[in-house]
């Protein structure tokens, strides 16, 4: 299988504090990868460094076959890697569309009435299309994670990385979102989820990495994860 | 081509005034300060408004402007269209030489770093006896008026057209990719990042067109006031109206600063001539409160509810 994804020795410190230390993590062409880990495992630090929000890490990240180590954000996004936030973070002067329309205007360079139909095309297949028009700090919890996951999607990424895209939602809502997800890896997008509801996790993911204290302390497919010692552990101490 | 053909039109009611005789002249020496106000206003809210990034170093641009300006007319006695483009190309410089400087701070932090800025150049000019240094300068007024009567009111024509330039540049950049992108780093700028937007650069553009925008509000004040000095030219309660015009107006779009500055610009000059020069800046002030607490999105988001309500 061919590798999109590939994290080399990356360190991330704050301070004194270690909140990676020395990650080496693979993902492939069409995957859907899960990442899970307690509070403070380092999870959330792992995706800031892939997606370009911190810059400032040891190690180096390469993406389907370039180096972006020292590449900004804007321009990993530009390569492919579009993320959702764990507190989701419209841009709440603007309606749904609007939103959909600045990454259509930055990445793909274009904002025009075909780009309107785009935008409400993957609008429909997140079941947004009646909230087009209406201004984004307007919507519920789930239209808000299915707008961010939108949002993603207009910048048409080749990696897809959901930041607790299921955080506070019923299980209805869930059931919702990942479908979502499952249609997008049908597109050919490879997609890696951080979550916390586990039954999630493991209905979608066909491989997981499990991080602690900085460090990935166990990765295969949910099966084995789950009856891993080390895994419990960390979950449940010892 | 509507927007185009009012601009005309306003602009030609400009120029019927100034050339009409008959008018007492305190009305172009006000007038000129209301639409330097409009352009200040809007220079401010193109940073300050569509990306939510606080400038409190207006004073510092204009006075670039301004000095610049007495710098290009004692030295080689450049015509006053010279003095503007080149005040507002310095005043440009120091938006992207202070951009990139304090740009990747943000909030309370950027902010802060502007108002040194002030102080810094205040220093400068304070020590610059080419221009005046703390006494100030005294300068003659060329002779040339074009067709108007008086320097005055040519001055005051030269303001409204460098007004309507202003708010047209303000206008066309909140319609355009740079304004949408500004919107997104206000709103989010993580979000906004990661949504393709090179943020640092296009906060260094606004940073630049502000500040030039700034530079030529500055640049014709020596000839109106046919004197500089720094202690005015630096006077903080340039930042305070800048800032409080657009957000009266509202800063959510072009009109917003446009309707602020007209409105407080002009209650400022009438509170000047019938109670007291002190108290503009009071004015301000309390009226800045007021829609603080009770209008956050100023006279715009007032219309907005209403119009919402009336539904």
């Amino acid at each position: 299988m061919e590798t999109i994804l590939e994290v080399n020795n990356v360190i991330k410190q704050f301070g004194g504090f270690t909140a990676l230390s020395e990650v080496n993590l693979h993902v492939n062409k069409g995957e859907r990868l899960g990442l899970i880990g307690p509070n403070g495992s380092g999870k959330t630090t792992l995706i800031n460094c892939i997606s370009g929000a911190y810059t400032d890490y040891q190690g180096s990240i390469r993406f389907d076959g370039g180096d972006i180590t020292l590449l900004k954000a804007h321009e990993r996004t530009k390569r492919g890697i579009a993320r959702s936030f764990q507190i989701p973070r419209p841009f709440s002067s603007m309606t749904v569309m609007e939103n959909l329309l600045v990454p259509f205007a930055f990445v793909g360079g274009k904002d025009g009435p075909e780009q309107q139909k785009e935008a409400m095309a993957i609008l429909q297949g997140m079941g947004l299309a009646e909230k087009a028009f209406v201004q984004s700090n307007q919507l519920s919890q789930v239209e808000l994670r299915k707008m961010e996951l939108a949002r993603a999607m207009a910048a048409k990424p080749k990696l897809l990385i959901s930041d607790e895209a299921m955080a506070g939602l019923s299980g209805t809502e869930v059931d919702e979102v990942l479908e979502i997800l499952f249609d997008l890896n049908k597109l050919g997008i490879t997609i890696i989820m951080i979550e916390h509801i586990m039954q999630a996790v493991m209905k979608f993911s066909q491989r997981v990495v499990c991080l602690d204290a900085g460090k990935i302390i166990c990765e295969g497919t949910p099966e084995i994860i789950v009856k891993n010692p080390e895994v419990q552990r960390a979950y449940l101490g010892d | 081509m509507k927007y185009a053909a009012y601009c005309a039109l306003i602009l030609l009611g400009f120029l019927g005034l100034s050339s009409l005789g008959g008018i007492n002249e305190y009305v172009f020496f006000a007038g000129f300060v209301i639409l330097q106000f409009v352009i200040l206003a809007t220079a401010w809210n193109i940073l300050g408004g569509y990306a939510g990034y606080v400038n409190f170093g207006v004073p510092a641009f204009i006075a670039v402007g301004a000095y610049t300006a007495v710098v290009l007319f004692k030295s080689m006695s450049a015509p006053l269209l010279v003095q503007i483009l080149g005040g507002g190309i310095l005043a440009g410089a120091l938006g992207l030489g202070v951009g990139l400087l304090t740009l990747k701070l943000r909030g309370i932090f950027f902010s802060i770093a502007t108002v040194a800025v002030v102080f810094i150049l205040e220093t400068v000019v304070n020590n610059w006896r080419y221009v005046g240094g703390a006494t100030g300068l005294q300068l003659t007024r060329p002779q040339d008026l074009w067709f108007f009567d008086s320097y005055t009111r040519m001055l005051f024509f030269v303001m409204a057209v460098l007004a309507v330039l202003s708010v047209t540049i303000a206008r066309y950049i909140q319609d355009s990719f740079l304004g949408r992108g500004l919107r997104a780093v206000r709103d989010s700028e993580e979000a906004a990042e990661c949504s393709g937007v090179p943020t640092l650069k296009i906060k260094l553009i606004a940073c630049t067109i502000s500040g030039a925008l700034m530079g030529i509000a500055g640049a014709p004040m020596p000839m109106y006031l046919s004197y500089i000095e720094p202690t005015s030219t630096f006077n903080l309660s340039y930042s305070i109206s800048a800032l409080g015009m657009p957000i009266i107006g509202g800063t959510s779009h072009w009109i917003g600063p446009v309707i602020g500055a007209l409105l407080l610009a002009t209650l400022q000059q009438i509170v000047t001539v019938t109670v007291s020069n002190e108290l503009n800046v009071l004015v301000v002030g309390v009226l800045l409160v007021l829609f603080v607490v009770i209008a956050p999105d100023g006279i715009l988001g007032l219309i907005k509810k209403w119009k919402q309500s009336s539904k």
